[in-house]
């Protein structure tokens, strides 16, 4: 399964009271390294599928939960589990990277 | 950009080519475009999350002969990419894991496991953004330190924000981040700036942009979030806070060497040695191009140039090993 788009109206309903892992994609569209971890983590969503959701926030069009989240750089990407952050990353990285900082939630 | 495969699909690839190409900036494209239309099919490792390199993280680009009118960093790599893959060059996102450059035969193995062969190889890595080393840089960094005004100066909407550096790139941050902050000051280490006259200009008539001349940056205050800075002169060595939401470090480059460390000569600069104007490394066979070999110029135009030396010297080293293979072989027939 690939990434979903969650918004405003939708955060609290998909992410917080989300019983499974969830990682949030903050991004925009005019962000070059945004663009660039995208399929990354299409292919990380698709390949844990059974351990952690992947879903993207616009930035540009639900500024109250980028706001609520404090975001100051993009990509920023937050693990929740039961509506509580329990990690952050921010910056493009590769794979294995990326891989590396979620380890915890991809065993 | 080109296809990806599906994710979860990949095959192991291990094939042998005439030349790979690594790094996917101006200098590397460059290299692409001419290795392509000498038939030697490049392939080239672009990188996974910064392949186009530094510009893709630049808005207006003014400099580039042929776009009068300016043309966006972004826009300016993906018609280099598309040129390269037009004359059939390979262009593969992943990440060079480990190389080995000695004797005929160079190997390249990509973070996917794929491993490329190839008998040259040329190495256009660019540089990466260099550091302040100061305590707390890395703490806050995404939480107020940025290295990119494109990818986060719409988080700083009417606030107040600082740039270090006095370098174009500085210039160019600290007049994009005026459409979103309410003030942005330049905080520069000496009274004299680096950046190009017109760069300059533009940042000293905009009313937005206050220079602070003789500082520099010791300290980052703020405990989630960045709050201020601390700074000391240079020439009185007193010390002082300014109050900045954000900090944009722009002080340069370090070139990104360290997939050849040890094997391949390197400059008292860090930068790879290359033999005269040509870009021919210490290593038989390995070719070197753009910022990585240039301490000095570091522009789209000049890694362009510099590109095209290594795609033609490659292209003449190659000519070369075909020629005394083919002599071995009448003298041994």
């Amino acid at each position: 399964m690939s990434t979903r788009d969650v918004t405003d109206a939708t955060f609290e309903q998909e992410v917080l009271n989300s019983e499974k892992t969830i990682m949030v994609d903050f991004w925009a569209e005019w962000c070059g390294p945004c663009r660039a971890v995208s399929p990354i983590l299409d292919a990380i969503a698709t390949e844990n599928a059974d351990k952690i959701d992947i879903v993207k926030l616009n930035v540009d069009d639900n500024p109250q939960t980028a706001m609520k989240y404090q975001i100051t750089s993009i990509p920023a990407m937050k693990v929740f589990k039961r509506g509580e952050v329990v990690k952050t990353v921010i910056g493009a990285k590769p794979k294995p990277a990326l891989e590396a900082d979620l380890a915890e939630f991809l065993a | 950009m080109s296809e990806r495969l599906p994710p979860g699909t990949h095959l192991v690839r291990n094939d042998m080519r005439h030349v790979i190409i690594i790094g996917s900036g101006p200098a590397g494209y460059t290299a692409a475009i001419y290795a392509a239309r000498a038939n030697l099919e490049p392939l080239v490792i672009a990188s996974s999350v910064e392949f186009g390199g530094e510009l893709m993280k630049t808005t207006e680009v003014e400099n580039f002969p042929g776009f009068p009118e300016g043309i966006m960093g972004p826009d300016l790599m993906t018609r280099m990419q598309q040129q390269a893959e037009r004359f059939g060059a390979e262009i593969v996102y992943d990440d060079v894991v480990s190389l080995e450059l000695e004797g005929p035969v160079k190997s390249v193995t990509l973070g996917n496991g794929d491993r490329h062969e190839a008998h040259a190889v040329i190495f256009a890595t660019g540089s990466a953004y260099r550091k302040l080393g100061i305590a707390d840089e890395e703490r806050l960094s995404g939480y107020g330190v940025s290295w990119c005004a494109t990818c986060d100066g719409a988080f700083f909407r009417q606030k107040t924000v600082a740039v270090v550096g006095g370098g174009d790139s500085a210039m160019e941050e600290a007049t994009f981040l005026t459409r979103f902050a309410d003030k942005v000051y330049v905080i520069h280490r000496s009274e004299t700036l680096r950046a190009s006259a017109a760069m300059q200009d533009r940042a000293r008539n905009d009313p937005k942009i206050e220079f602070v001349f003789n500082k520099t940056v010791e300290h980052i205050y703020g405990s989630d979030l960045v709050t201020g800075v601390g700074l000391v002169d240079t020439v009185t060595g007193e010390e002082t806070t300014l109050d900045v939401s954000g900090l944009f470090i722009a002080i340069g480059a370090d070139p990104r060497t360290h997939l050849v460390h040890g094997v391949v000569d390197l400059t008292e600069h860090g930068t790879i040695a290359v033999e005269g104007r040509s870009s021919r490394t210490s290593v038989e066979g390995v070719f070197a191009a753009g910022d990585v070999v240039d301490p000095t110029y570091r522009q789209a135009i000049t890694a362009a140039g510099s590109g095209t030396v290594a795609a033609l010297d490659a292209q003449h080293y190659l000519e070369t090993l075909h020629d005394a293979a083919r002599e071995t072989a009448s003298a041994t027939a």
